[in-house]
């Protein structure tokens, strides 16, 4: 492995991994700051697990950019093979390569076969790109939603994970001089096993508390007024202490306040809360629930108590 | 008494010991650890080389040896500490085992928890015809195939005696669940299918010394889709909860991909436990875990507990849902037919196995039943293993939906 010499952009305490997201206009809990200094530092994969739109794909973007490293994502999907995860061999130019040395007299298959199964031949997709970056800079590398695809791609990334290497039969094993920063993301509509959570380091991403959630907005939206804020954050932190199928994630808070700034409000009232409810609820049983009596009472809440902390 | 003391009488002629190791892989087999004749002497090898001076090095030279798998340890662990003793303490032991098997007093809690099946393995068939014709029954009805006695007995799966516990066991290892496979989007080469494998074709290229290359192909790999079983555990249900633990252990552990839930009062998923893959440890682990055996109902809340807790974590993938209740609802089937319409609309099939409707004069008059029947996709028995027998084809999912509710049965939703 590589030595435990502390490459120089890398953050050297918790509060640096907070000083970086931050920087990022991420705005990360503690134990999350925490989970991802360790996996910095110890080179462990982060494995972030969480409901739909809290942030888990963002904190590998953000990481990437406070890191000053490429990020190369892999979006999983079910029946995602190696051709498509981590190389194939670029067949045209095989094939017109056979052509070129059946055209020049080339008998010596032997030869052939070397010449066609090279570097040169080899097309990197994300998780060998990751390990064998072609600028030399290992990267930052997104495993988004890896809940989407099967076991056997699960088996396959334990090999990778562990050792960040691949085998390929025709060249030989490939490691990494320098282990990216692997970030794992998972909205668990499928349990992940056990032996791939080992080796990481897990981390639960929750929805916000008011006052982070808060922050995050003015961040992200600044154009938004600050009592719109207020009240945007109060109204969804009250909708997640409801009974709902699906409550609204940050992503929903961010895209209510940039619809209702699109539609010129400045203060939350009930008819606008029905008009938009679409943005934040995604289920017809939660709109349904959310009757205009319910919504009126939250907005009236909303109004007299602002963010209950 | 141990083995030392037994090493320590130099008088012995070595022959004993290998006896003893004889009599003690038999008595393992007869516990159902699979011990083949080789064994014995590599066994009695592995004695010479270790020793018999301590007990302890002697006990993991027999384990490293007799046993192959890890869910048989705990097994071996009590037929060591019961056969490697005084033969009259062993005895002993045994005899005050027998009230445990054949009727339990329920005073004996403190005595330690021996395997029932390992009990008999250890005791000579003494009464071997005592009650032939129950077993017969089994066939025939699962809730019935236990004398009266043991149905009111506690929840003390153990007290199964090996020979139930065998011909059950064969009969429900003999059940597959031979769920239509899906076509998923992995491939894998094969000699004819939709794809051409360039892969294999450019190495065949290279090899070959023909002029013609032969194309190799992919075909799409097919598998059963994920199985998720809802098992109600309420008082109603009790007979037979007990009895489809079995069935339920023996198809989780067939294959991958099937998760397992038990409710009465509140919803408990019990996967884990039974994925040990000894049925005496994995039951003893579910009772452990499950707090609310044979109480009251609440089907409609806890499916209210599933959508929201577990529909998305396990309903991934085309997932087929087993739901195995009565439809006695104590709460009078409030919310539940919302519910089980959204559990319907989350998986590919729902199918609804209900012990009472091996009854001709069923009629589906419970409002929970009538709650539940509209939306599910299969209505079908599940009181003996018969019926689990017919459930193996139901579940072939290229069939139409099937409910098919008896000749008595009001006509749904009404």
């Amino acid at each position: 492995m590589t030595a435990q010499v502390n490459p120089p952009n890398l953050p050297a305490t918790v509060d640096a991994t907070v000083d970086l997201l931050t920087a990022q206009d991420y705005v990360a809990e503690r134990r999350l700051a925490t989970a991802v200094f360790l996996a910095l530092k110890l080179r462990r994969p982060l494995f972030l697990e969480g409901e739909a739109g809290v942030g888990k794909t963002e904190i590998a973007k953000v990481l990437a950019a406070g890191l000053g490293k490429p990020l190369v994502r892999l979006q999983c999907y079910e029946g995602l093979d190696t051709a498509a995860a981590v190389y194939e061999w670029n067949y045209p130019r095989q094939m017109i390569e056979i052509r070129l040395a059946e055209a020049a007299g080339e008998v010596a298959r032997d030869r052939l076969s070397q010449d066609i199964f090279t570097r040169a031949f080899l097309l990197k997709r994300p998780l060998l790109q990751a390990i064998d970056p072609d600028d030399g800079i290992a990267p930052v590398l997104l495993i988004d939603e890896l809940d989407r695809t099967d076991e056997p791609f699960e088996a396959y990334l334990l090999e990778a994970l562990s050792d960040f290497q691949v085998s390929i039969p025709e060249l030989g094993v490939i490691r990494a001089k320098e282990a990216p920063v692997v970030v794992i993301t998972s909205n668990r509509t499928r349990e992940i096993h056990d032996a791939i959570k080992r080796r990481c380091l897990y981390h639960w991403v929750d929805y916000p508390d008011a006052l982070r959630e808060l922050e995050i907005l003015r961040r992200k939206c600044p154009r938004a007024p600050e009592r719109l804020a207020r009240e945007i954050v109060a109204f969804t932190q009250r909708l997640r202490r409801m009974d709902l199928f699906k409550a609204p994630g940050i992503a929903e808070t961010l895209d209510w306040a940039e619809a209702l700034l699109t539609l010129d409000r400045v203060a939350l009232d009930p008819q606008t809360v029905a008009d938009t409810l679409g943005v934040l609820l995604k289920y017809q049983d939660d709109v349904g629930a959310l009757t205009p009596e319910v919504a009126q009472r939250l907005v009236a809440e909303v109004e007299a108590e602002g963010i209950v902390l | 008494m141990t083995l030392a003391t037994r090493s320590g009488q130099a008088g012995l002629p070595r022959g004993r010991l290998a006896e003893n190791v004889l009599h003690f892989v038999r008595v393992l087999r007869a516990a159902g650890i699979p011990v083949g004749p080789a064994k014995v002497i590599d066994a009695v090898a592995a004695l010479e080389v270790v020793g018999i001076a301590n007990k302890s090095d002697f006990r993991e030279a027999l384990a490293a040896v007799l046993v192959s798998r890890r869910e048989h340890l705990p097994l071996f662990e009590q037929a060591f500490d019961l056969f490697w003793r005084n033969p009259k303490l062993l005895e002993k032991m045994v005899a005050a085992l027998l009230p445990r098997v054949y009727g339990r007093t329920g005073e004996q809690a403190q005595e330690p928890e021996v395997a029932a099946r390992l009990a008999q393995a250890l005791s000579p068939p003494k009464r071997p015809d005592d009650r032939p014709e129950e077993m017969e029954e089994v066939e025939l009805d699962a809730a019935l195939s236990f004398s009266p006695r043991e149905i009111l007995q506690q929840k003390d799966f153990a007290t199964m005696t090996a020979d139930e516990l065998r011909e059950v066991k064969a009969m429900l290892a003999q059940l597959r669940l031979p769920l239509h496979e899906h076509p998923v989007r992995r491939t894998r080469s094969a000699r004819r299918g939709s794809r051409v494998d360039l892969r294999a074709t450019m190495r065949g290229m290279t090899g070959a010394a023909g002029a013609v290359a032969p194309l190799a192909y992919r075909r799409r790999v097919r598998r059963p889709p994920p199985l998720v079983v809802l098992c109600d555990i309420s008082g109603s249900m009790d007979r037979y909860a007990r009895m489809l633990l079995h069935f339920l252990h023996a198809i989780t552990n067939d294959r991958h991909r099937v998760h397992t839930l038990v409710f009465g009062t509140r919803l408990t998923n019990i996967t884990r436990h039974l994925t040990h893959r000894d049925v005496d440890v994995a039951l003893a682990r579910v009772t452990a875990a499950v707090d609310d055996w044979a109480g009251g109902t609440r089907i409609g809340a806890c499916m209210a507990d599933f959508n929201r807790f577990w529909s998305r974590r396990l309903l991934g993938q085309n997932a087929v849902v087993l739901l195995i209740s009565d439809g006695l609802d104590a709460e009078g089937g409030e919310g539940l037919g919302f519910e089980v319409e959204r559990l319907a609309k989350s998986c590919t099939r729902l199918i609804w196995l209900n012990p009472l409707l091996r009854y001709s004069g069923f009629e589906a008059r419970p409002a929970g039943i009538r709650a539940m029947l509209p939306h599910v996709d299969d209505f079908l028995p599940v009181h003996n293993i018969a019926s689990l027998r017919e459930l193996a084809a139901a579940l072939d999912l290229r069939r139409p939906r099937t409910i098919k509710p008896p000749a008595g049965a009001s006509s749904r939703g009404a």
